[in-house]
């Protein structure tokens, strides 16, 4: 009541603006409904609530009003009946509070990639999406589109490899061994190497066993055994994550700058870099297959790092959406990452005699050597020339 | 056999969090595990609407498809139970869940999750029914003493419903050709691809 003598005065003084003269054109017009909305609050009439809003609360809602229910249709009759009668009306109940459509919100939610979501009284951000039909999605891309990627990408890459084996056998070295070595990798280039493939290798088989390992694991050893094993492969795999992003770090500085791609690379690649014709094209220290693994690794492995450190730390960083994602691409990328290593593994060992020494010991034949890196070994060769002091070291690569 | 559903009346719930409160007393479940929760979607605006949600006991269930170590059971209720011997604690089910049900308790390094808990729609685990062990793991089980879920029977305005999805989806139609409105059955387009026509 206290409240209401400050209004009526506005009212009458709003009113009679006009007459004193119009400061502004549009003023009456767009006066009116500013001088008439402190009116229901103060409790003069609700049945003048403008009709608009039920329309306006419905699209809130996201509901639409065509909804077929009979509640819809009582929507739509409520504000006609309450105009003739100054007496506030007993409202249609659902008119004012906006009518929503479960099924409908649903829908849209799965059709537009949305969730549902509002307000929680607990401290967890999750729990406040309702429904987020988009699990579907992420359980579809988990099910069968990763488990079809790693299947034929895994599958597929061994397929080839035992074709290849069966084809061409264990490559040699055409001149045979020369008997001496020379310096490939040294110790700090093959423990970098070493730290990043022995975590890539129980990564990618902790993780391969979530995706496959119900299937092919699981009937073997038992529910029990395979729980045990699973577990131990997720502590793995979390601890793990940090000696493989360090790996792919160091890999990364000390062999980028034998990595940049050149023209040689396209000559090594039109000609199949030897595998498939008999002569070995020309190239440095890394030939343009060993580059393509090094960026697949540098590359591939830190999205895949990145991917797992969004998933290693739910939610800190991203909502459910990014969880999904990360997870989606941590999958895919990990898959074919795989695929690619086991290519890399067996030319790495069974696949091409002498090329295990590099990464072993450090040291391979220098007739292999000539044969796939003929510029490198030139490059080292001058290098000792120039500057390896001292006969015993100089001359027996010298006189080669 | 009944198929059990959930089914909340989102014109009935005033948000009074009776049944969070009734499930975390019932199960005792720890500190920072929500079975059930209320949520208030558009909060303070024309169309407001308070929907109590947990797990919903999805027909093909989301969770039990993704889960690696295959760790989910269907009761012959229909209830979709998991077994936490088994679990590992991946994730994988809150990610598929389209309701927010799995929760984990944070245990062990970074963000590891330890065995998942949810509503078990208070009917225990694959332990012995009723036995301390049950209880621990997974909470009371009300169904095998032939009772429904708390946090349904103590609504206090009825607003929850749980039972036979029959039957609730019976009395929830009755309710909205009685009154005239009602915004259907949350969450059952998504967990049994079917809704409670009018």
């Amino acid at each position: 009541m206290t409240r209401s003598t400050p209004t009526l005065a506005l009212m009458a003084l709003l009113l009679a603006a006009p007459a004193f003269g119009q400061s502004q054109p549009g003023a009456p017009a767009a006066g009116a409904p500013e001088i008439q909305a402190p009116v229901p609050e103060v409790g003069a009439g609700r049945g003048s609530q403008p009709a608009g809003q039920v329309p306006e609360s419905t699209a809130q809602g996201d509901a639409p009003t065509g909804t077929p229910a009979p509640a819809a249709a009582g929507a739509v009759t409520a504000p006609q009946a309450r105009q003739p009668s100054n007496v506030p009306p007993t409202p249609a109940p659902f008119s004012d509070r906006g009518q929503l459509s479960a099924e409908e919100m649903e829908l849209q939610a799965a059709l537009r990639g949305e969730r549902i979501g509002g307000r929680i009284t607990i401290p967890d951000r999750q729990a406040a999406t309702l429904i987020q039909p988009e699990g579907r999605d992420w359980r579809e891309f988990h099910n069968r589109t990763l488990t079809w990627v790693g299947g034929v990408a895994v599958l597929g890459m061994l397929a080839i490899l035992l074709l290849f084996f069966l084809a061409k056998g264990r490559l040699t070295t055409e001149a045979g061994p020369a008997g001496r070595t020379i310096q490939r990798f040294n110790l700090f280039e093959r423990v970098a190497h070493w730290m990043t493939a022995s975590s890539f290798i129980v990564l990618g088989l902790s993780g391969l066993n979530l995706t496959f390992g119900r299937f092919l694991l699981l009937p073997i050893i038992g529910p029990e055994a395979f729980t045990a094993f699973s577990l131990w492969g997720k502590i793995a795999h979390n601890y793990l994550a940090f000696p493989f992003t360090l790996g792919i770090l160091l890999l990364f500085l000390i062999w980028v700058k034998d990595n940049i791609p050149n023209r040689l690379d396209l000559v090594w690649l039109k000609t199949g870099g030897g595998f498939i014709g008999r002569e070995h094209p020309q190239a440095g220290r890394f030939n343009a297959g060993q580059k393509m693994v090094f960026w697949i690794t540098v590359i591939g492995g830190t999205l895949v790092a990145i991917s797992g450190y969004v998933l290693i730390f739910p939610f800190t960083v991203t909502d459910m959406a990014g969880q999904q994602l990360a997870h989606t691409v941590h999958g895919i990328l990990s898959v074919l990452m795989v695929a690619a290593m086991l290519a890399h593994i067996y030319i790495g060992s069974i696949g091409m005699k002498g090329a295990f020494d590099a990464m072993g010991s450090g040291q391979v034949d220098l007739n292999w050597a000539k044969e796939h890196h003929s510029m490198w070994v030139d490059d080292e060769l001058a290098k000792a020339r120039t500057t390896v002091v001292g006969p015993a070291a100089a001359r027996p690569l010298g006189a080669d | 056999m009944a198929r059990m559903k959930f089914l909340c009346d989102s014109d009935r719930c005033i948000e009074c969090n009776a049944c969070v409160t009734a499930c975390k007393n019932e199960h005792e479940v720890p500190w920072g595990i929500n079975r059930r929760r209320v949520v208030t979607i558009n909060d303070g605006r024309p169309g407001e609407r308070s929907i109590s949600m947990a797990c919903m006991h999805c027909t093909d269930a989301p969770c039990a498809a993704v889960c690696p170590v295959s760790c989910f059971y269907t009761t012959a209720d229909a209830i979709v139970l998991h077994d936490k011997d088994l679990c590992i604690g991946c994730g994988y089910c809150f990610y598929a869940c389209p309701f927010g049900a799995p929760q984990y308790p944070r245990v062990g390094n970074f963000g590891g999750r330890g065995k998942m808990d949810k509503c078990t729609y208070c009917a225990g685990g694959p332990q012995q029914d009723n036995t301390i062990v049950e209880y621990t793991q997974y909470g009371a089980n009300r169904i095998a003493e032939g009772k429904l879920p708390l946090c349904a029977e103590m609504c206090s305005t009825k607003a929850l419903l749980a039972g036979d999805g029959e039957m609730i989806a019976t009395i929830y139609r009755e309710r909205v050709q009685a009154r005239g409105y009602g915004a259907g059955a949350w969450g059952w387009r998504t967990a049994y691809r079917e809704t409670v026509t009018v």
